[in-house]
C-alpha cells in the first residue's frame, strides 16, 4: 500500500478514463463509477489512494431518470475530507456488484440497500433483508411504493385545514387493514423461511470426530427479549461447546422507516424525528441534520449559536457515556450500583437541557442556521458549576470506583478483541475505532462547526478489548469536559439564528452529506433536495447499525457469556439500529 | 494486592451511603419534603441521596419545559374568551405529526373566511411535544403546557373546550416569555397606531390642501 504522504493527487478520472466521469449535475460532487469498473476502482481508491475507510452506502430512487443511484461516502483515516462515488443502474434492473471484498464494512450497509430500496449486490455472501420481516411486499424507499395508510405524498397534508374534520388515525388504519402483504398471502398460514436462511449463513465448523462421540452444531437464540439488549433485538449464533463459532445478530424490530418518514416531512419537520433515532443523544442528532441541510442551504450560524451547539454536543457526550459506561456494568453483572451512579450525574445534565430546549431527551433544539431560543437566564451558570466542578470530580470517583476491580478487569482485558485493522475495514466508528488505535474522530479529522478553535486531545487506545472500550468512554468524558470548559469562557453575546425564523426553508438542489462525531461515532445524514419543500431523499448513517458489523467477528471464538460484555462495549441504541 | 481494586471500589459506595446520612443531620429533618431540600437534591451540590419522592414530592419545571400544547384566550371585561387563534393554520402546516386539525369558520352573512376557528382538535396520542407549532405561531395563540400528569386509560383527543387555558395561566407558567411577547406585541401596536396617525395626518394635510 502507498503511504498516504506520497499518494498521487486525487484524479480518479485521469486514472481510469474508462468508467469513471466527474458528477457534474448541479449541487452534486464526486465521482460517478461505471457499475463493471466499481470493484477496481474501489479497490485503486483503498490501496492507491489511501481512502480505506468506507463510511456509509446509501441509495436513491430517481424515479424520473428511471434509475437507482448507490451513493458511497469514503474517507482517510488519516483525517481529511471524504471523497464521494456513485454507481448508477436501472431501476428494473438494479444490479451492482458488491464492494464486500474490498470493505467489509458494507455488510449491513448493502443489505440494508437491498431490503428498503431493492438494489441488488452481485456476490453479497448473505443478501437478505435486515431491517423488513422476510414476508414483507416491495422495497419501501422506492418512490412508487406506499404505505397502507397512505395519506399524501408530502407533508403538511391537506386533510389538517381548513376543513380539519377530524379522525382517528386507527379509524383509517384498522386493524389488519394496516399492512400489506403480497398477493395469495395468508399470514396465517406462512412459515418463515427467513428463520433457515438466517441459520443456514451461520458458518458452521467440522465435526472432528475422534472420540466415537456423537457431536452436533447447538443454535442459540439471544433475544429478542433479552435484557442485555437494551431493548428488541436479537442474535442468533452457532456454538461449539460453549464456544460461539459464528454469530449474527437481528435487528429491525423497532424499525419504522425513519427515512421514509423524513422524505415525507418538511426539512424543519424532521428535526424533533432526529430526536427519536439515538434517544439518549438528540442534541448530537439534531448537530448532524442541521449541518447537512445547512450545507445544503449554504447558510452560516452565528457565532454564539456556534458555542451552545458545541457545549451542548459535548455535554451529550459527557451524559451518553456515562449511561454507556453504566449500563455495561449492568451487563456485565455489576448490578445497578454503578449505573444509578452514572444516571446521577446523567440526570444533571438532563436537567440543563430541559432548562434549555424544554425537554430531558427530545431536544429539538437546532434549526438551521441557528437555534431555537437562547440560554435562558442562569443555565450557563449551572453549565460552568457542572463542568468545573461536579462533573470532573465525579469521573473521577467513578474511575476509582471502577476502573481497577479486579472482577471487572478479569471479565473485559484481553477478551473481544478489535484490531485496528478490522475496526477500519469493518467500518467501526467513535469509540469503538478509537479504543482500537484508530485515532480518528471527525472532531479532529474533518473539523465541523468550531471544534478547530479548542484544545483537546483525541483519545485513543490501543488494544481494542472490551475494557479498553470501557475505559476510553471516561477519557472521551475528561475532554470533553475540557472542550465545555473552553467553550463557556469563550461564548461571545450576540444573535444565535441567522435571518428570520422560518418554518418553511427553501433548500436549492442537490446533495449534502452531514456527518458528526456523535456519542456512538460517525453520525451522518445524507439529504439529497430537489428544490422542493420536502427532501427528496433522507438516508442517516447510524453508528449503531454499522458498528454492529464487527460484533460477530468478535464474538467468534469467545464464550457465549462474553457476547453480552462485548454487545454492552458496542454501546448500541436500539432507536437508531433499526430506525 | 489482589482484591484492592475491588476494596477501592467499596470504599467509594461506603462513603456514598454514609454521605446520606451525614446530610440528613445537617438538614435537620428539612431535606425532605421542602422546597429548599428538593432543590438541593437536584443540584450540583447534592450529596448522598437524591431521588425524589413522587408524588409527594414534584421536581418544579423549568419554564421552558414542554409538554401538549394549550390555545390562549384574553379575558374581556364581562368574562368572555377571546380566543388569540386566528385560525391561519400555521401550526397545523408545521406540525411534524400532522396532529392538529382545524375547521375555519366562515362569516354566516358573507360566507367568507373570519379569523376564528369553529373546531381546533390536537390528537394528543400522537402528539410528540415538539413545541413548533407554538414556536412558529405569529399570534401568540398556542402555546405548550406545563401539566404533564394527563395519563388515562382511553385515547386522548383534546378539542377547542378542552385546550382553551387562560393568559394569566400562561403567565403563571412562563412569566419571562410572556412579558418579552407581551412587549413586542405592544411595541408592534405602537407602531400601527404611529403609522396610522401619521396616514390619518398625512390625509387630513391632503384634504386641507384640497
Amino acid at each position: 500500500m502507498v503511504t498516504p504522504a506520497q499518494a498521487p493527487t486525487l484524479d480518479l478520472v485521469t486514472r481510469f478514463p474508462e468508467g469513471v466521469v466527474a458528477d457534474e449535475r448541479e449541487g452534486y460532487e464526486g465521482y460517478l463509477v461505471a457499475a463493471d469498473k466499481l470493484v477496481e476502482v474501489a479497490t485503486a481508491l483503498r490501496d492507491e489512494f489511501g481512502f480505506d475507510y468506507l463510511s456509509s452506502v446509501s441509495g436513491v430512487d430517481y424515479i424520473a431518470e428511471e434509475m437507482l443511484e448507490v451513493v458511497y461516502h469514503a474517507y482517510k483515516t488519516i483525517g481529511g475530507p471524504g471523497l464521494v462515488f456513485k454507481v448508477q443502474v436501472a431501476r428494473k434492473k438494479a444490479e451492482v456488484p458488491s464492494l464486500m471484498d474490498v470493505y467489509p464494512g458494507v455488510d449491513f450497509q448493502e443489505r440494508e440497500a437491498w431490503d428498503l430500496m431493492g438494489i441488488n449486490f452481485l456476490g453479497h455472501p448473505d443478501l437478505r433483508r435486515i431491517l423488513l420481516w422476510e414476508g414483507f411486499e416491495g422495497h419501501p424507499l422506492r418512490k412508487d411504493w406506499k404505505e397502507a395508510y397512505y395519506e399524501a405524498d408530502v407533508k403538511p397534508f391537506k386533510s389538517r385545514w381548513p376543513e380539519g374534520n377530524f379522525f382517528r388515525s386507527e379509524e383509517k388504519a384498522t386493524y389488519q387493514a394496516n399492512v400489506q402483504y403480497p398477493d395469495k398471502f395468508d399470514p396465517e398460514k406462512w412459515v418463515p423461511e427467513g428463520e433457515d436462511a438466517l441459520y443456514g449463513a451461520l458458518a458452521k465448523y467440522e465435526d472432528v470426530d475422534n472420540t466415537g462421540l456423537k457431536t452436533d452444531h447447538i443454535t442459540i437464540n439471544l433475544g429478542p427479549q433479552h435484557p442485555s439488549t437494551h431493548g428488541v433485538f436479537r442474535i442468533a449464533t452457532i456454538l461449539d461447546g460453549e464456544t460461539i463459532v459464528s454469530l449474527k445478530p437481528v435487528m429491525g424490530y423497532l424499525h419504522r422507516n425513519h427515512e421514509k418518514i423524513g422524505e415525507r416531512n418538511t426539512y424543519l419537520q424532521n428535526m424533533p424525528f432526529t430526536d427519536r433515532l439515538d434517544y439518549l443523544s438528540s442534541m448530537s442528532n439534531n448537530f448532524g441534520y442541521a449541518l447537512a441541510v445547512e450545507k445544503l442551504m449554504n447558510i452560516e450560524v452565528p457565532e454564539r449559536a456556534e458555542y451552545i451547539r458545541v457545549i451542548m454536543a459535548e455535554m451529550t457526550r459527557v451524559q451518553n457515556h456515562l449511561f454507556a459506561i453504566g449500563m455495561f456494568l449492568n451487563d456485565i453483572g455489576a448490578f445497578f450500583t454503578p449505573s444509578l451512579y452514572a444516571i446521577e450525574e446523567r440526570e444533571l445534565v438532563l436537567d440543563i437541557f430541559e432548562i434549555v430546549s424544554g425537554s430531558r431527551m427530545m431536544c429539538n433544539y437546532f434549526r438551521f442556521g441557528g437555534l431555537a431560543r437562547d440560554l435562558p437566564a442562569g443555565s450557563l451558570e449551572m453549565i460552568k458549576g457542572l463542568a468545573f466542578e461536579r462533573l470532573p470530580r465525579r469521573v473521577d470517583e467513578m474511575d476509582r470506583f471502577l476502573s481497577d476491580n479486579e472482577i471487572l478487569r478479569s471479565r473485559c482485558v484481553g477478551q473481544g478483541v478489535l484490531s485496528a485493522e478490522d475496526a477500519i475495514k469493518y467500518a467501526a466508528a467513535g469509540p469503538m475505532l478509537r479504543a482500537s488505535g484508530v485515532p480518528y474522530d471527525i472532531r479532529r479529522a474533518d473539523p465541523y462547526s468550531i471544534y478547530d478553535r479548542f484544545d483537546f486531545d483525541v483519545a485513543v487506545r490501543y488494544n481494542g478489548d472490551i475494557y479498553d472500550r470501557y475505559i476510553i468512554r471516561m477519557d472521551e468524558i475528561r475532554q470533553s469536559l475540557r472542550i465545555i470548559q473552553q467553550a463557556v469562557e469563550q461564548i461571545p453575546e450576540g444573535p444565535i439564528q441567522t435571518g428570520k425564523p422560518q418554518y418553511q426553508v427553501r433548500v436549492p438542489a442537490g446533495e449534502a452529506y452531514g456527518r458528526v462525531e456523535g456519542p456512538k461515532g460517525e453520525l451522518g445524514f445524507y439529504v439529497v433536495s430537489d428544490g422542493k419543500p420536502n427532501p427528496y431523499r433522507y438516508h442517516v448513517r447510524a453508528p449503531s447499525f454499522i458498528n454492529l458489523t464487527a460484533f460477530g467477528p468478535m464474538c467468534t471464538g469467545l464464550k457465549i457469556a462474553d457476547v453480552v460484555a462485548v454487545l454492552g462495549s458496542i454501546d448500541i441504541v436500539l432507536g437508531e439500529t433499526d430506525r | 494486592m489482589y482484591g484492592k481494586g475491588i476494596l477501592k471500589g467499596l470504599g467509594v459506595t461506603l462513603k456514598r451511603f454514609v454521605n446520606t446520612y451525614l446530610e440528613d443531620i445537617k438538614w435537620l429533618g428539612k431535606r425532605y419534603y421542602t422546597a429548599e431540600g428538593i432543590a438541593h437534591r437536584s443540584s450540583k451540590n447534592a450529596n448522598g441521596i437524591f431521588t425524589i419522592q413522587y408524588p409527594e414530592e414534584k421536581l418544579p419545571v423549568p419554564e421552558e419545559f414542554r409538554y401538549i400544547p394549550f390555545l390562549v384566550f384574553d379575558e374581556g371585561e364581562d368574562g368572555a374568551e377571546i380566543i388569540r387563534c386566528t385560525s391561519c393554520g400555521i401550526c397545523a402546516k408545521v406540525c411534524p405529526p400532522q396532529c392538529i386539525w382545524i375547521v375555519r369558520s366562515n362569516d354566516p352573512k358573507t360566507g367568507r373566511p373570519i379569523p376564528d376557528p369553529a373546531e381546533f382538535v390536537i390528537d394528543v396520542d400522537i402528539c410528540m411535544n415538539c413545541g413548533l407549532c407554538a414556536e412558529y405561531c405569529p399570534f401568540d395563540a398556542i402555546k405548550m403546557d406545563h401539566d404533564y400528569e394527563i395519563a388515562s386509560y382511553g385515547r386522548t383527543v383534546f378539542d377547542k373546550e378542552q385546550l382553551m387555558k387562560s393568559a394569566t395561566y400562561y403567565d403563571e407558567i412562563r412569566p419571562i416569555n410572556n412579558s418579552i411577547e407581551e412587549a413586542a406585541r405592544k411595541a408592534k401596536e405602537e407602531a400601527k397606531a404611529a403609522m396610522a396617525a401619521a396616514r390619518a395626518e398625512k390625509a387630513a394635510k391632503a384634504a386641507e390642501e384640497n
